[in-house]
């Protein structure tokens, strides 16, 4: 019970804290924007090759995203060295990662939807056939994302060049995430779309693994 | 720290007093369960039944622990809540008013002045009543006034039966509160006494 009340009290603050400076939506969102129509602008791609390759390039960018985005996460809690009052409030340190995995996966997320439909008209993709598996990959793709970067951001936060260990640490990681969210985006924008269930599977298997893991052991990366 | 052998009864107000690097900072993150010691042990003790209690103690640092992006209400709110303060909105309240910045609940942190922020740092470490306080050089950052109303609230702490163990530079109205001083070289302890010359000695030897 104390688990889930101080979870939603975090995330609470997160969402406050991101609402009001709007830092880390405003830059992904930049970020992503640029990435979609500068490789728009530069390769001028037909439909089948926006069908395939399109759904690569737009990973790759929410990934990029995302190491800016996971950046920041535990980084900000060292200014005021409020991860340690945070350490001696919550009954269950679980309960802080809790609640920087699902603001993380919510930012992503949001940013994620408003950027599919200005993809969809630059590529000349179609996206609303299969919207909802479409949300289901985003959803998937982003939870583990946000996984393993909140758990590599509080190690990170505590390391030297820390700026540069994130997306070290992150983007080897995750590479199989972008592959099997890859795979499931080109089979739902094809002429034909279908769904890659060994792709969906795989999501589900590495969200569920290193959630496990976060809880497991987490109490230990936020260790002094 | 080396050779750190410590009890500590209820009520007691220990200053902790040595040079810069002699280790009080970390033994106060030791007590405050923040730093994992890689030998020996810490336990707390409720007074009536003496079985270890599972309070979290307060703690005060050098820094605030306190987000300089929310107002100082949402900052107490935050942390009541997730301490499980019975009646939160009324407790923030309260501790708002006791520190002297009710009339700032709505201003964010940020705005604050050094003082102002110590002062909201306070009230934070004395949201869920702890039975044990520990305070890392309380007085940073006071004004005079700000030392004396400090004072105050310890001296009404040790009064209703709180431990307070804290580091200080110097004498002051607020180590002058102490029952007990603790002198740290080098991360081990060099005197500690209870006795009135000792004692002043060892206050006395936090202005070298």
């Amino acid at each position: 019970m104390s688990l889930a009340s101080n979870t939603a009290v975090l995330l609470g603050k997160e969402l406050r804290t991101e609402f009001r400076s709007r830092e880390l939506l405003t830059t992904t969102v930049v970020f992503i924007l640029m990435v979609v129509v500068l490789f728009s602008f530069t390769f001028d791609p037909t439909s089948g090759e926006s069908r395939r390759f399109g759904p690569g390039l737009l990973w790759l960018s929410f990934l990029f995203a995302a190491s800016l985005m996971l950046q920041p996460c535990f980084l900000r809690e060292q200014n005021s060295d409020t991860l340690s009052s945070l350490r001696l409030a919550v009954s269950d340190p679980f309960a802080i990662f809790l609640a920087k995995l699902c603001a993380n996966t919510l930012f992503l997320l949001l940013t994620e939807l408003l950027m599919l439909p200005i993809f969809a008209i630059l590529y000349n993709v179609p996206i609303l056939q299969e919207l909802h598996w479409l949300i289901l990959v985003l959803f998937l793709g982003s939870l583990g994302v946000s996984i393993a970067g909140t758990a590599l951001s509080a190690i990170s936060a505590q390391a030297r060049m820390r700026e540069l260990l994130l997306p070290l640490l992150l983007l080897p990681l995750l590479t199989p995430v972008l592959v099997a969210s890859t795979q499931v985006t080109v089979g739902l924008m094809d002429q034909s779309p279908y769904v890659e269930w060994k792709g969906i599977g795989f999501l589900a298997i590495f969200d569920l693994v290193f959630l496990t893991a976060l809880w497991l052991f987490g109490e230990y990366l936020l260790e002094e | 720290m080396r050779r750190v052998t410590l009890e500590i009864a209820p009520g007691e107000c220990v200053v902790l007093a040595g040079r810069n690097g002699s280790g009080k900072t970390t033994l106060l993150r030791i007590a405050a369960q923040l730093v994992r010691p890689s030998a020996g042990k810490l336990s707390f003790y409720s007074a009536a039944a003496g079985e270890p209690a599972v309070e979290r103690p307060g703690y005060v640092a050098h820094a605030t622990m306190v987000y300089d992006e929310l107002t100082a209400e949402e900052n107490l709110l935050l942390f009541a809540r997730l301490q499980q303060v019975t009646a939160p909105e009324a407790r923030a309240e309260a501790l708002l008013r006791e520190v002297g910045l009710f009339e700032r609940k709505d201003s964010v942190v940020r705005t604050f002045s050094r003082g102002m922020r110590q002062r909201i740092a306070i009230a934070r470490a004395l949201l869920h009543t702890p039975a044990v306080l520990l305070l890392d050089e309380p007085s940073t950052g006071l004004d005079p006034l700000g030392v004396s109303w400090l004072a105050g609230a310890l001296r009404n702490l040790r009064e209703a039966g709180c431990t307070i163990v804290m580091s200080v530079h110097g004498e002051s109205e607020v180590s002058a509160l102490a029952t007990r001083g603790v002198r740290l070289d080098a991360g081990g302890v060099m005197a500690d006494t209870k006795t009135g010359a000792k004692l002043q000695s060892i206050l006395h030897f936090g202005n070298n």
